[in-house]
């Protein structure tokens, strides 16, 4: 039930905005310059966008404030599982045993 | 229902009716989340059939994507601060950084087409191969969301010099912060999953 | 692309030519009967421009009763034309259209607004409140829903249907091996009718997390109500598949991509992928409210609480996570190899479970009850044996390696008809028999209710029992003719006898509704079952604001307890306050038209004319964004004034039939 309301500095925003960008650049630096086989590329710099997501939900988007704010968490988690079913799904059933040949 | 009107809230927490608003809105982006998911997982299927057609290293150009990122990640930032503005009731601040996010967002989208003329140039066009036609629509329903945030915020940004921050001007800015930082969300995964795992191989 | 003028309406079929006069002639009789009774303007202010939930349910349930119709014409003419081997009823092409649209319309245009009417009109008044979150928006859900459900309907007469059967998978359903237009009306008509299910879904969830009266927690509410839920849930969750596959179909057709062709890269088993994303949830999104009305049914004429509230909670939650997790099993024979096949058959015995323990429930709640056999009742009786005979058959169907036999035969179709016809049309009709006094002030006809129910359940089984047969035997589903020699000709005729008797079930449904707004007694009591849920606590039919005052809610079952402890009943007049209301609006059905329109001229690919329409759209939302109109309220006065009316009718909230 809590709102920001009352600081005088956008301290979260600031920090949030920082983070954002080094997360960034460090998925740059990783995908581009660091020497990694693409597998660990791909974990790497995927969990750096997971991470950044969760920046702007709790961050920017303040998605546990209010009266919702234990709905909004589980409608957020609830759509990750979703999304996670139908692209690793999908990629999955259409790309494995004999659909991939 | 408008009776029920909470005056130790925030603005737009205040009524009844916003506070369902603002629920909604949030379900509605859960609706949102699984309709770029399923274009991710297109993407994810048919993204490395080329059929002769380019490859991603072909096309894709680190300077554009990179300025793309950074014009939507920093109006990502501006829509907070319009938002944390108008809760300290500052209706300019509140107008300043919704304009300035605006004009951040223009910019992207001028980039952005940019980027596809050129790919159109290089012959790299929706009807090639799978993986451009994936590829232009995941881009494209994502552009089409930005142009129409900016349209919409238009609208609010209209209805706030009319009629001042209002429980209501307050829940449609902060529903609209809501739609824009979630802009910013699918492009964080669209930089990872198509630009930079386009460009890692 | 150039369209020829001439080809425009399809010609040369005595069938067709038979429904367009019958179309023409049915729009004259309208548009002559609303002049001569001078009732347009009743129509634009009662109706078109409702925001009322309840008017919004009945107007769902009108459409659901209308496309009943017309499926049920298409199931029978397809019925017609197997009866006998190598008939020449209808030729290969129509027998395609017909089966196609046919199962597009139960589904999409018959099931779902049959339930989402249920839902609007129950499920706002189960919990305690005057209308949805989102009126409007509830509105603008029905009106795009039949934009879309009309634009599908007019490609038989125009331009011709979508002959790609109900999944329309491709390459089949491409513009390579299906140049017309009738598979851009399947992309184009079902993308509209979904936008308004997906809002409808989000407005639902909304309802009822935000609105529910004082003291119903969520675990004190009907089972109705949390089926619509879940339902709800899953609609947002599904929708969206739906809307991009379909999106993606449309580029495909209009713009050239290569997302499902054959050639430069495209995967057509990507489309049975999406589709069945979404189509497996579909079937929940369907089944879960009919469970909801069942239960409420049962319990009602068990007249004892639901048995295992908890445990049926716990597994219409479960099938919001499980639904999502089966799909591959509608492509078992794509082979995309064992660990695929493996995963998908573990999943689909799991998701038999939570639907297991609802059977259970039921039947423990029957259990040592005093059980009144109305009609609504007997279609919740008649609904367990039958659905048992559909689930266990999917059970046989899950198991890959069996279903290697059973793809594409009529095994299947006989399965899902014997899911979806007791599961949801047997729970459509017990909905309705149970809640149209609620709904009209007046109860269908019990003797003709019955005589429904037996002509129904008995023609459906004759129908379709012998399908499991046939499919064995090796009769393939979608095969407009068979041969003499093939053997299957006896068990096709009997089949056919039975689709007849269906029918007549049907027709007897129809005069049912006729013969009960002519002659039904008016003076029914509000609470004519004496049921246990608070839709039952105000008045028959509901009045515009739902409760003068807002009820408490104690404990499950709460208009029962309220009864029995006699507490809670009585209106008292201080209490009484003014009551807020929305206004109606005409923007609703504005969208509606402008999204049909739109969608037309998309469908015959006139891009200009669609780009100009669409600018309607825009127009349509930006009025919306500028609409500030806060509704109005009721005055004390005038609450008065309706309650004291219904209240000192004999027959009140206290009393009850039998």
């Amino acid at each position: 039930m809590e709102y920001k309301t009352n600081s005088k500095y956008p301290i979260s925003h600031i920090i949030g905005f920082f983070l954002s960008l080094l997360l960034t650049f460090a998925a740059v630096f990783v995908a581009l310059e660091a020497q990694l086989s693409f597998t660990i590329v791909m974990w790497i710099i995927g969990s750096l966008a997971v991470l950044q997501a969760g920046l702007q939900l709790f961050m920017f988007m303040h998605v546990t404030e209010g009266e919702d704010g234990k709905t909004n968490i589980i409608n957020m988690a609830y759509s990750a599982f979703v999304a996670i079913v139908i692209v690793a799904g999908s990629v999955w059933v259409l790309t494995s045993g004999h659909a991939a040949h | 229902m408008s009776a029920n009107v909470n005056t130790s809230l925030p603005l737009e927490y205040q009524t009844e009716q916003s506070r369902l608003n603002i629920l909604g809105f949030w379900i509605f982006l859960g609706a949102e989340i699984v309709l770029f998911a399923t274009l991710f997982a297109v993407y994810g299927v048919l993204g490395e059939r080329y059929a002769n057609g380019p490859t991603p290293n072909d096309i894709f150009k680190l300077k554009d994507v990179m300025i793309e990122t950074l014009l939507l990640l920093t109006s990502s930032f501006t829509c907070g601060l319009a938002v944390f503005e108008m809760r300290r009731h500052r209706l300019k601040g509140l107008l300043t950084w919704l304009i300035v996010t605006l004009l951040l967002g223009i910019g992207f989208l001028f980039v952005e087409i940019n980027e596809f003329i050129h790919y159109v140039h290089e012959g790299a066009t929706m009807q090639t191969s799978a993986f451009l036609s994936s590829f232009f629509v995941l881009l494209g329903t994502h552009g089409a969301h930005v142009t129409f945030g900016i349209i919409w915020a238009v609208m609010i940004i209209i209805q706030l010099i009319q009629r001042g921050l209002t429980p209501v001007t307050a829940r449609k800015t902060f529903i609209i912060s809501l739609y824009w930082h979630f802009l910013d969300v699918v492009w964080i995964f669209i930089f990872t999953f198509v630009y930079l795992k386009g460009m890692v191989g | 692309m150039d369209i020829k003028w001439n080809e425009i309406l399809i010609t040369g079929d005595p069938l067709i030519l038979g429904s367009q006069i019958a179309i023409v002639l049915t729009v004259i009789a309208i548009v002559g009967g609303l002049t001569y009774f001078k009732k347009w303007g009743w129509l634009w202010r009662e109706w078109l421009t409702t925001v009322d939930h309840k008017k919004i349910g009945i107007m769902y349930i009108l459409s659901g009763v209308l496309m009943f119709f017309r499926g049920g014409i298409d199931g029978l003419l397809m019925k017609a034309q197997t009866a006998r081997p190598e008939m020449n009823f209808l030729d290969a092409q129509h027998y395609n259209e017909i089966f196609t649209t046919h199962g597009v319309i139960m589904i999409l245009f018959m099931a779902m607004p049959f339930l989402i009417g249920l839902m609007n009109v129950v499920v706002p008044l189960q919990i305690g409140a005057r209308d949805v979150a989102f009126p409007q928006l509830n509105a603008l859900s029905f009106w795009l829903f039949f934009s879309g459900a009309m634009l599908f309907n007019i490609s038989f007469v125009v331009g011709g249907s979508p002959d790609a059967g109900w999944t329309s998978y491709f390459p089949l359903a491409g513009k390579e091996f299906s140049p017309g237009v009738g598979n851009n009306y399947y992309a184009i008509a079902l993308q509209i009718a979904g936008l308004g299910t997906l809002m409808t879904g989000i407005n639902f969830i909304v309802t009822i997390l935000k609105m529910r009266t004082k003291g119903m927690t969520l675990i004190k509410m009907p089972m109705f109500t949390w089926t619509t839920l879940i339902t709800s849930i899953i609609i947002v969750a599904a929708f969206p598949i739906f809307t991009v596959a379909l999106a993606l179909m449309t580029f495909d057709r209009l713009y050239g991509t290569h997302f499902f062709t054959l050639s430069s890269g495209g995967s057509d088993m990507l489309w049975a992928n999406l589709f069945w994303l979404w189509g497996h949830p579909e079937v929940y999104i369907v089944i879960l409210p009919a469970f909801g009305i069942f239960s409420e049914v049962i319990a009602t004429f068990s007249r004892k609480s639901l048995f295992g509230y908890k445990s049926m909670v716990v597994s219409i939650v479960g099938i919001a996570l499980l639904s999502l997790l089966v799909w591959v099993h509608h492509f078992f024979t794509m082979d995309a190899g064992p660990a695929v096949n493996s995963v998908f058959s573990i999943t689909t015995m799991l998701i038999a479970v939570p639907t297991g323990v609802k059977i259970f429930n039921w039947l423990f709640t029957m259990r040592k009850g005093r059980i009144k056999f109305t009609t609504a009742m007997l279609w919740a009786l008649g609904f367990i044996p039958n659905f048992v005979i559909g689930g266990v058959t999917g059970v046989m169907l899950g198991m890959a390696a069996a279903d290697y036999q059973y793809h594409n035969t009529l095994f299947l179709v006989a399965h899902f008809h014997y899911v979806l016809i007791p599961g949801v049309v047997f729970a459509v009709f017990a909905g309705l028999y149970y809640w149209w006094p609620k709904m009209f002030g007046f109860m269908l006809n019990e003797k003709l209710g019955k005589y429904h129910f037996w002509l129904f359940v008995i023609g459906f089984n004759i129908t379709f029992m012998p399908m499991f047969f046939l499919g064995l035997q090796g009769a393939v589903r979608r095969a407009y003719t068979y041969s003499a020699e093939s053997g299957f000709a006896p068990l096709f005729l009997v089949s056919a006898i039975g689709s007849i008797i269906l029918a007549l079930g049907f027709a007897v449904f129809c005069y049912n509704i006729y013969w009960s707004f002519r002659y039904a007694k008016r003076n029914v009591s509000s609470d004519p079952w004496d049921a246990r849920t608070l839709e039952w606590a105000t008045a028959s039919p509901v009045q515009f604001y739902n409760f003068a005052v807002l009820p408490e809610v104690k404990e499950i079952d709460a208009f029962w307890h309220m009864k029995k402890r006699n507490s809670g009943l009585v209106l008292k007049e201080e209490e009484i306050q003014e009551i807020h209301m929305p206004s109606n609006s005409g923007l609703p059905f504005y969208m509606a038209v402008v999204f049909g329109i739109t969608g037309f001229f998309l469908v015959f690919e006139w891009h200009m004319a669609a780009a100009v329409a669409a600018i309607g759209i825009v127009i349509g939302l930006i009025i919306r964004s500028f609409d500030y109109d806060d509704g109005y309220h009721v005055p004390v006065e005038e609450i008065k004034n309706i309650e004291s009316k219904w209240r000192k009718v004999e027959g009140g909230v206290k009393h009850h039939v039998g």
